[in-house]
């Protein structure tokens, strides 16, 4: 990791599904000057609440009055830092990368070295779907770099808390 | 039984003993005014402009410890009450703004008078709704008042389209308001607290900084007794004026960019800082690493985002200012009796002697009639038991340092974010919520000129504000900077104002004017004895600065004195 990048922290928040928690939660962000570097929402199986994980930079201080801001919301029911717990990560991309005549083989193995799948070929081209943790997914889409990416689209980083060992 | 949305919103104000609105009308909102007209219980204050409707909603809610309520029409009515909204936000007062919306139908079709208010005021207000759904209104309105007034208090806005206000349905009104993710902590956790009050009792040179939260959760007699119990010397922030006696030998006035020297060295040296209900805003702290350097800090706050957000305190307490001292108190019954008053002299002893060889003061002129003068007998005529409301800038300073505040919910002024033009409409609040008390705006000449139009809702409603201008022809607490600064280059801050004993006298109400020291007191005496609006125009030392001055990014004991 970078030296100079501050701790990555991977905030889960149970709102209420109501319109505009959204933009409250964004709007608390940027007001206060704090980084999203991903975010993604969806309901629950309780249709009235949805969760977003947000996946946000910056030392203990900040994290700390991010997590205690968040919780001020009204229609914010729970904040949880699973980055403090044991938790499992995963991020999905889509990427579409160049493979021509000798590079085409090179790309397959990456994709298989990595468990992508192929979702989609051309002449001049595969889609690839890559899934797994922050790492996994810079490192993939490092090598893939140099085949030349021509578009990729990231669902952002999706997280759970591991289940307690006995 | 069905009711219009316009009659349901009179309802559940009655049932939150609502008894005086601000407000200004317009297209969307006229069935709510239809229905004002019929409901006697509440009586509307009609203002001149939607932002003094919010201040005065403010000034109302600090003087009576009530909810304030304001209420406009969409579009222009609502970006008008933004700076009243913002300023209640900072200051935790709770208000409820209502305001009136397009219909539903319309709603993000750039209508005719149409805003996004909720999305404007979502970073301003503590909590706001659009209501889609007349069924919806009653729980939305005791809910709005509920978050308004509850945990650390602050604006909610509910925006109500005009389809909301004219449908109809059998309301329902909660008995109880449960809202599922707000629970705000009032009860202090009992260990925390009795770890505080070990350290707190073995400490040699402890300090109360106080705040805004001891007025709002009106401890101020709890914190007069753990004080004096342990013989602590108070300081408090502009917020907290009169949470403790202004008159008491442990008091050591206002700290910060402008408190006392006294106040500013007893933080820098304490050894224990007891913050209850303070924020360490930026204007208290100075330079953030040599604030309180020698101390532990112990902080009460009912909002644990305040708690260590710029200074990293050592005892973190989460709750309210009245159950926090009250257990402290209580604590203090069971430990061994000791002299406190003896044990604390050396330090008392040397907090007095700041007070002493530094305390507030300005040089007296002969000609000329000096600000502080102003406000020094204002304090002496009016015993010191006045509503007073400041606007901003110098004569909110003069205001804070010369005028002992005796009581809480005296003070009002815009603190977090200084607005000017809040003193004249707060003045009114505070007037409609205390008919019998003597109010008086402590103004300058810049910042009147920012609201002067609520004279003639003054005069209009026969509120005898009294209204003290410290009229230096200037911008006068920018002017300071540049002075001090700038290299006194003075870029927009002289300023021309009208005659300001004619433009009383044309809204109707009792203009006088001081020009020389010794025409003060007469003209003070003459405005409290007036049961009209009075404008008193001090023509006062155009280049005087507030002293002392804590520089900006500098420690708290860098003060410059004169
Ligand atoms: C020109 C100008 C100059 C200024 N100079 C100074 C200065 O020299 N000194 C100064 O002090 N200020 C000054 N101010 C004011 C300053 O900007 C801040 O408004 C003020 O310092 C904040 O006061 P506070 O810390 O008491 O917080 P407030 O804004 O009053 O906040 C109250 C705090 O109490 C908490 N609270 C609320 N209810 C409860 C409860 N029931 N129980 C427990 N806690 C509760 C809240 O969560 C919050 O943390 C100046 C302002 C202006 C415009
Ligand atoms: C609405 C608004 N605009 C600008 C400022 C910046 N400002 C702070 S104090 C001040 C000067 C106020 O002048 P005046 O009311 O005459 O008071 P004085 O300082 O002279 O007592 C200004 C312009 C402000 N606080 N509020
Ligand atoms: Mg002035």
């Amino acid at each position: 990791m970078d030296p100079k990048m501050e701790p990555r922290h991977t905030i889960a928040i149970w709102v209420d599904n109501t319109p505009g928690v959204l933009s409250r939660v964004t709007g608390l962000f940027s007001g206060r000057g704090f980084n999203i570097e991903s975010l993604c929402v969806a309901e629950t199986m309780d249709p009235e609440v949805s969760r977003i994980t947000i996946v946000s930079t910056g030392d203990e201080q900040i994290t700390e009055q991010i997590i205690k801001q968040l919780h001020k919301l009204i229609n914010i029911i729970k904040v949880v830092d699973l980055s403090e717990l044991e938790h499992v990560e995963r991020e999905m991309v889509l990427v579409r990368v160049k493979a021509e005549d000798k590079s085409r083989a090179e790309v397959l193995r990456i994709a298989d070295i990595f468990r992508c799948r192929v979702v989609d070929v051309s002449a001049s081209t595969y889609t690839l779907e890559i899934t797994g943790n922050h790492d996994k997914i810079r490192a993939v889409l490092d090598l893939l770099k140099n085949h030349g990416i021509q578009e990729v689209a990231r669902t952002g980083t999706l997280a759970i808390q591991r289940s307690k060992k006995e | 039984m069905k009711l219009t949305g316009a009659q349901i919103l009179m309802k559940c104000l009655e049932r939150e003993g609502v008894k005086h609105i601000f407000g200004y009308p317009g297209g969307v909102v006229l069935d709510i005014y239809d229905e004002l007209a019929r409901t006697p219980s509440i009586r509307h204050i009609l203002v001149r402009h939607e932002q003094a409707a919010v201040h005065a909603a403010d000034g109302y809610a600090r003087a009576s410890a009530q909810v304030g309520v304001a209420l406009v029409t969409s579009g222009p009515g609502a970006t008008n009450t933004v700076t009243g909204i913002a300023s209640a936000y900072l200051d935790s007062i709770p208000i409820v703004v209502f305001t009136g919306q397009v219909p539903t139908g319309l709603i993000g079709n750039d209508a005719f008078q149409e805003v996004d208010i909720v999305g404007i005021t979502r970073p301003c207000t503590k909590h706001n709704y659009l209501v889609k759904d007349v069924k919806d209104l009653a729980r939305t309105i005791h809910e709005a008042f509920h978050i308004a007034r509850s945990g650390r208090p602050g604006p909610v806005l509910v925006d109500l389209p005009k389809d909301v206000s004219q449908g109809s349905t059998a309301p329902k009104f909660p008995e109880v308001v449960k809202i599922k993710s707000y629970n705000p902590t009032y009860h202090a956790n009992p260990r925390q607290v009795a770890r505080a009050l070990d350290m707190i009792l073995r400490a040699q040179r402890p300090v109360l900084y106080t705040g805004g939260g001891i007025v709002l959760s009106d401890s101020s007699e709890d914190l007069y007794k753990f004080a004096t119990s342990l013989q602590i010397p108070v300081t408090s922030t502009l917020m907290g004026l009169g949470g403790f006696p202004g008159d008491h030998p442990l008091w050591m006035g206002m700290l910060g960019m402008h408190g006392t020297y006294c106040a500013n060295m007893a933080v820098s040296q304490a050894d224990v800082l007891i913050a209850v209900g303070a924020r360490f805003d930026d204007r208290v702290t100075g330079k953030l690493s040599e604030f309180a350097p020698h101390a532990k800090i112990v902080h009460i706050d009912i909002d644990p985002s305040s708690i260590s957000k710029n200074v990293q305190v050592d005892i973190p307490i989460v709750g309210d200012c009245k159950d926090t001292l009250g257990q402290l108190n209580e604590l203090l019954k069971d430990k061994p009796v000791r002299d406190w008053t003896e044990l604390r002299r050396p330090w008392l002893d040397t907090v007095n002697g700041w007070s002493a060889t530094h305390p507030l003061t300005y040089v007296w002129d002969d000609k000329v009639i000096k600000p502080q003068f102003v406000v020094e007998k204002l304090y002496e005529l009016t015993q010191g038991e006045a509503y007073i409301t400041t606007e901003v800038g110098q004569n909110q300073m003069w205001a804070a340092q010369f005028y002992k505040f005796r009581h809480p919910r005296r003070l009002m002024t815009s603190g977090g974010l200084g607005v000017m033009g809040y003193g004249l409409p707060a003045a009114m609040g505070v007037q409609m919520a205390k008919p019998d008390a003597c109010v008086i705006d402590i103004a300058g000449d810049g910042s009147i000129q920012m609201n002067i139009q609520e004279l003639i809702t003054v005069v209009d409603n026969d509120l005898p504000v009294k209204i003290a201008i410290l009229n230096n022809s200037f911008l006068g607490m920018v002017r300071q900077w540049q002075q001090l600064f700038y290299d006194r280059r003075y870029s927009a801050t002289p300023m021309t104002a009208p005659d300001f004993v004619k433009l009383a006298e044309a809204y109707g109400a009792v203009g006088l004017r001081a020009t020389k020291p010794e025409e003060v007191e007469p003209v003070i005496r003459e405005a409290l004895n007036t049961r009209r609006p009075v404008i008193m125009d001090f023509k006062v030392e155009p280049e005087e600065c507030v002293m002392p001055m804590v520089p900006a990014g500098k420690a708290m004991h860098e003060m410059l004195l004169a």
